[in-house]
């Protein structure tokens, strides 16, 4: 599979990512930088963590207008998988390829720790490969993901089966104190209409090898990798 | 000419700084303090002359880019 991993001035942990995609997982990953006006033939697209422009009017704000965005745009429109972590995730939400946005944390802190989080449906390429009792141990490191939405849109994402991950304690319950950022109902993680663009808070690829302490980021790429599998061979078919 | 661009948090957004500037003004006495909200402030330099035309010009740059309608209400002035 051919990734590509958008570089933004300020992204970080976008060598992160490039290093699980291909070192772990045996992929073909690349950094692209967002002056480019296209994904040379990638199959799925990571837009990573980071500052982007210093975080400067709002998270994501003006990233979302980099000419690499149109390119991303057009990618979704057509299917593709696009997955949006931390800074990606604002990102997504301020191109409105995802709805809602991501606000000042409740506790006006910058919250760097680990958290649990649920995945609360499979039916996503993103966690189709998540265990179904699977509690997912991965850190967050952000001052602005409290997660925000009309009380429609709410609605909607929960009818559809749109929230992918929501913020849990160790027994997998969803109370006030495992929410580190004041999300509305505990909302880490939630994909497209189409689901196939999905965007999260918490950094997978920062707890994808036992080394650092967790492994369990790695299902999300392996659920990806394992539907871009299926993909393919639909579209070969 | 000038325009100046005010951005709020909407009513319905948690405004968790504007909550903490009202408790620090509570704490120092000041009272009838019923609400605070911290938004943006924009001063834009425009070198139209046409001011209806730089209005809409902005009120369209407000829409989709200065402001997050999802999040915001945003106030025009073109003087």
């Amino acid at each position: 599979m051919n990734f590509v991993v958008l570089q933004f001035p300020a992204s970080n942990c976008d060598q992160d990512a490039v290093h699980v995609l291909q070192n772990v997982l045996g992929h073909s990953a690349r950094l692209l930088w967002h002056k480019e006006t296209s994904l040379g033939g990638a199959d799925a697209v990571v837009i990573p963590g980071g500052f982007s422009y210093g975080d400067y009017l709002r998270t994501g704000a003006i990233a979302r207008f980099s000419p690499v965005m149109q390119a991303v745009q057009q990618f979704a429109a057509n299917g593709g998988p696009v997955l949006g972590i931390c800074n990606g995730f604002q990102i997504l939400c301020e191109a409105g390829l995802l709805p809602g946005a991501l606000i000042r944390n409740r506790s006006l802190q910058f919250r760097c720790e680990h958290v649990y989080l649920k995945t609360v449906t499979r039916n996503s390429p993103f966690t189709r490969k998540i265990g179904d009792s699977k509690l997912l141990r991965v850190p967050i490191a952000h001052g602005e993901g409290c997660y925000f939405a009309d009380a429609d849109t709410l609605q909607r994402l929960n009818a559809e089966d749109r929230v992918l991950w929501r913020y849990v304690n160790a027994q997998g319950e969803p109370t006030e104190i495992s929410n580190p950022n004041g999300s509305l109902e505990n909302i880490a993680g939630i994909c497209s209409e189409a689901r196939n663009v999905a965007g999260l808070m918490p950094h997978p690829e920062r707890a994808s090898e036992p080394l650092l302490g967790s492994a369990d980021g790695r299902m999300i790429f392996e659920s990806l990798v394992d539907s871009m599998a299926e993909r393919a061979t639909a579209k070969a078919a | 000419m000038k325009a100046r661009i005010i951005i709020t948090p909407k009513r319905a957004v948690l405004d968790p700084q504007g909550k903490t500037v009202q408790n620090a003004l509570e704490h120092m006495g000041y009272s009838g303090i019923q609400a605070v909200h911290v938004g943006k402030y924009l001063e834009v330099e425009l070198a139209a002359t046409d001011r209806e035309a730089a209005r809409k010009q902005l009120d369209d740059a407000c829409h989709k880019f200065l402001s997050n309608p999802v999040i915001e209400d945003y106030k025009l002035e073109v003087e």
